[in-house]
């Protein structure tokens, strides 16, 4: 799929203080000479920071992995979650369409999507603070459907929770991530009463990771 | 019904304590430095003895695997484990990235040690950016304990172990296009040979394993191979993660035994088909890329790689699609084949064209607006880019069609039928 570079693109890019003492740790993850590797990691670090990937955050990673740019272009136009223009400014909406999600109503979050943040994928809202796109298996089948927002899943979704999602997003409430309908991760419903007084903590890792 | 003592993974789902002291207490970690004892020869002898066949989908015999890394070689060796889980219908490793870690580190460095291999790097697909954090906690605490690093376990073996990750690329779970991706570059298969054994990371010696093959064998290790092969039928050892997605009533990933009926993995663990057994259409055994097989072959089904085999289908990665009566079974198989056209690298002429024909037949197949001589059409190019590929995406993206043809071409043809007869009349009104 042809994927290019925004018409629009910053003057510079520079990690952040604490970004580039990370980026410096992960050279030593790869033996020596190899520092290539770390080609992914750090451009996805560049999207954490900046939102999107830009012409300049790309030339900064292939200048500190001491690789040509050309390699890190394609990199960067190769992989599918690297955003090359901005986002949503709140959040940018992905919604899982493949089979099992489409199984359990996908394509209705979709219209939802279309109707109340914008008619067309990767384009903004009026406000410029949301955008969707469709993705391709997320891999969190079993709590289908399922919609990703920067490092968080929402799982278990139908038409009524995700337009509080989106309602909430919209009204700059965070949104916990995980089940819509009360189940802790993916195990049997009838597990999750059965478990939930034995259980050692209150959420699964997931979220607890995104609480921090 | 698998007994609670005979599972692997007693907190798959999280609600037991995740600390590392809560692992111990489950038997992680435990004896692991008599284990590596035993040394290389007696581990890989005891895992090609439980009959351990790899859980990334095609079923390898890990235990053969391993015996494949040379012995004497100047050059580092690594052991890769893939995490890239992205095949459609498959969650099962993102329960042990998250809620097991642990018994994928341990089973690293056994797995590591067993084949001489001085590191592992775990290669987690892009959008599992909590799963990873989990994990790189988990890596951290191992660390602190002296699990793994220098002198792991006390061993006198140095042994490290890496998280690193993807952004986003289906074709990165094929194992050398995963080693390009980790090397940093575009993910497209290498052509084979040299195989990963003899060439892999960085031109060195590497295993790739999936997530699921590894963090089972500590266990194995800890229980003895006769355990593990004394459950489920002759060649299919062991115990599975089944992750069961669409019409039922409660989707879930649950480790049952190899070989359980399709029927009782789906009415005892996932509250039945929506509407009951008879409403049953269709189900996809093994994740996207594995034929269908209709509810007359589901009835008696059994969850295993040879059984499947027989039925022209696979258990790949036991992710087991349901779909009732209510399901448009052509458009099922569309959304597959648009994923596919999405997920081709565009490496092989027969894979990037063919994924997109394929794709756009079908999207004509669900409305009906084609003519019975493309069904034909449709199955030879399948053929075409069956087997005329790289990798295995090729295949993958064929088979799902295949599948259809053969069990609802009736289904096929009655849309084409119906379309054109709706044209007629409009016509003539």
């Amino acid at each position: 799929m042809l994927r290019r570079l925004s018409v629009n693109q910053p003057e510079e890019f520079s990690f952040s203080k604490t970004n580039l003492k990370w980026a410096k740790a992960q050279l030593k993850k790869y033996p020596k000479g190899r520092q290539a590797s770390a080609v992914i990691p750090l451009l996805w670090k560049a999207q954490e920071q900046e939102g999107w990937v830009s012409k300049p955050a790309i030339e900064f990673v292939a200048n500190f992995l001491d690789m040509p740019e050309i390699r890190v272009l394609e990199v960067a136009t190769f992989y599918f979650m690297f955003h090359l223009k901005p986002v949503g400014s709140k959040a940018h909406f992905q919604v899982c369409g493949t089979t099992p999600c489409m199984l359990r109503g996908s394509e209705s979050l979709i219209d939802i999507c279309k109707a109340r943040i914008n008619g067309k994928q990767h384009a903004p809202s009026a406000d410029g603070s949301m955008s969707w796109e469709e993705v391709e298996c997320l891999g969190g089948c079993v709590n289908a459907p399922v919609v990703q927002i920067g490092s968080d899943y929402f799982e278990d979704l139908d038409k009524v929770s995700f337009e509080k999602l989106i309602s909430d997003v919209e009204s700059n409430k965070s949104p916990v991530p995980g089940s819509r309908v009360g189940r802790f991760s993916s195990e049997p419903s009838n597990m999750t009463k059965k478990y939930s007084r034995k259980k050692s903590s209150s959420e699964n890792a997931s979220i607890e990771r995104y609480r921090g | 019904m698998l007994k609670e003592k005979d599972k692997i993974f007693p907190n798959i789902h999280g609600f037991q304590e995740r600390s590392l002291k809560g692992v111990m207490a489950r038997g992680g970690w435990v004896d692991t430095k008599a284990i590596i004892a035993r040394g290389p020869e007696e581990i890989i002898k005891t895992i090609q003895d439980s009959g351990l066949r790899g859980r990334g989908g095609a079923g390898f015999p890990t235990g053969l695997k391993w015996s494949f890394m040379p012995k004497s070689t100047d050059k580092p060796k690594y052991l890769v484990i893939n995490a890239d889980e992205s095949e459609p219908g498959t969650c099962k490793d993102r329960e042990i990235l998250r809620h097991e870690p642990h018994s994928l580190l341990e089973g690293c460095l056994l797995a590591g040690i067993a084949m001489g291999c001085s590191a592992a790097y775990i290669y987690i697909r892009g959008e599992y950016v909590r799963e990873r954090e989990q994990l790189e906690i988990a890596i951290f605490e191992a660390y602190e304990k002296g699990f793994i690093g220098k002198n792991a376990c006390k061993s006198g073996i140095s042994f490290d172990v890496y998280s690193h990750h993807g952004a986003g690329a289906y074709i990165c779970g094929e194992e050398t296009a995963l080693l390009e991706s980790l090397e940093g570059r575009k993910g497209m298969p290498r052509m084979k040979p040299p195989f990963p054994a003899g060439a892999g990371l960085y031109g060195c010696p590497t295993t790739v394993n999936n997530v699921e093959s590894i963090a089972v064998v500590p266990t194995i290790l800890k229980r003895g191979s006769s355990w593990f092969s004394s459950l489920g039928r002759k060649n299919n050892h062991g115990t599975k993660l089944f992750a069961i997605s669409g019409h039922i009533n409660s989707p879930c990933v649950v480790e049952e035994e190899m070989s359980i009926s399709l029927r009782d993995l789906i009415d005892k663990h996932c509250g039945g088909v929506i509407g009951g057994w008879n409403n049953l259409k269709a189900v996809i055994p093994g994740g996207a890329s594995v034929p269908l097989i209709p509810k007359s072959v589901c009835d008696d089904a059994l969850m295993d790689f040879d059984w499947l085999k027989e039925q022209r289908s696979g258990l790949g990665t036991a992710a087991v699609i349901v779909m009732d009566q209510s399901t448009d079974i052509i458009k099922a198989i569309w959304r597959l084949s648009k994923f596919y056209k999405h997920e081709s690298c565009g490496q092989c002429t027969p894979c990037r064209e063919g994924t997109g024909w394929m794709m756009r037949i079908m999207e004509r197949l669900v409305k009906g607006d084609a003519s019975v001589d493309e069904i034909d059409m449709l199955i030879e190019i399948t053929k075409q880019v069956e087997g005329h590929t790289i990798c295995a995406l090729g295949d993958a993206a064929a088979w799902p069609i295949q599948g259809l043809i053969r069990h609802f071409r009736n289904e096929v043809e009655d849309r084409i039928m119906n379309y054109s007869k709706r044209k007629t009349v409009e016509a003539a009104e």
